[in-house]
């Protein structure tokens, strides 16, 4: 299945949808999409892998660049993330350790919220 | 026995081809249905690795991945690129995953590697017997009908 970016705004955060396989030919364009992002000043940035059906280590490479370049410019970045294929990658790579992984949008939004204003635990 | 051999250009798009082909080679063969995803995902990262060494040494030859059912599922991805290079193959520990010096692609090759040790219990890298170039071999068990 090809890869589907779709981006929406959810309680002052930008929700970047992700569906398909994300791999070594996808990942340049989800690259492209987060670089586009930040460039347009998003800051709290959550991307949603519920319809990823694949992902291999490019694709966590790009996620990885997004939350260097995120940190760097005093934002936040998020995971939502429920799924168990997936949910081992990143234990397998010890990305768990990482990321902020959230099982929902709202969670990942209220979660990183608290990160920004400070009064809530850091994920 | 059967074998099914598939030789591809080093480019990306190619490399779903061939998980594809795997994972349809894997289910005839016998292997269990719950382990056909990680099937795919170290077939993809094994020729995702290959690609990259033959497009960073210029090398079009074509990248190779052999399948074949004996008793057992064994797939060999076969790249032409100087052997050194497959010294790059080392996991990271997680504190450097986030690092800021560490490249895009330094990442990437490590954590490609800590999926193919991850989901692979039978897994050699070695040179291959003729030539230049490095052999990934994973084999996976088949339960036969």
């Amino acid at each position: 299945m090809e890869l589907s970016l779709a981006t929406r705004t959810v309680a002052e955060h930008t929700v970047l949808e992700v569906g398909g396989e994300v791999d070594v030919y996808t990942a340049p364009r989800l690259r492209e999409r987060l670089v586009e992002l930040v460039d347009n000043g998003a800051r709290n940035v959550v991307v949603d892998l519920g319809r990823v059906d694949f992902l291999d280590s490019t694709g966590l490479g790009v996620l990885v660049g997004a939350l260097k370049r995120l940190r760097a410019a005093g934002g936040t970045f998020g995971l939502v993330c429920a799924k168990e294929p997936l949910l081992k990658i990143f234990r397998i790579t010890a990305l768990d350790q990482v990321f902020p992984i959230y099982p929902s949008v709202e969670a990942a939004t209220s979660a990183t919220s608290d990160e920004r204003d400070g009064s809530g635990p850091a994920a | 026995m059967a074998t099914v051999r598939l030789s591809f250009s080093p480019a990306p798009v190619h490399v779903r081809t061939a998980r594809l082909v795997g994972v349809a080679v894997a289910r005839r063969a016998g292997v269990a249905e719950e382990l056909l995803d990680e099937v795919r995902l170290a077939i993809g990262e094994a020729c995702t690795r290959a690609v990259a060494l033959h497009r960073q040494y210029g090398l079009s030859d074509l990248v190779t991945v052999e399948m074949s059912d004996w008793d057992s599922y064994t797939v060999r991805v076969i790249d032409h690129a100087p052997i050194e290079a497959s010294v790059g193959l080392a996991k990271l520990p997680p504190d450097e995953l986030a690092d800021e010096s560490l490249t895009d692609e330094a990442l990437t090759t490590g954590v490609g590697f800590a999926l193919l040790a991850g989901f692979v219990d039978d897994l050699q890298v070695r040179p291959v017997d003729d030539g230049t170039g490095t052999e990934v071999r994973m084999v996976w068990p088949v339960h036969r009908r």
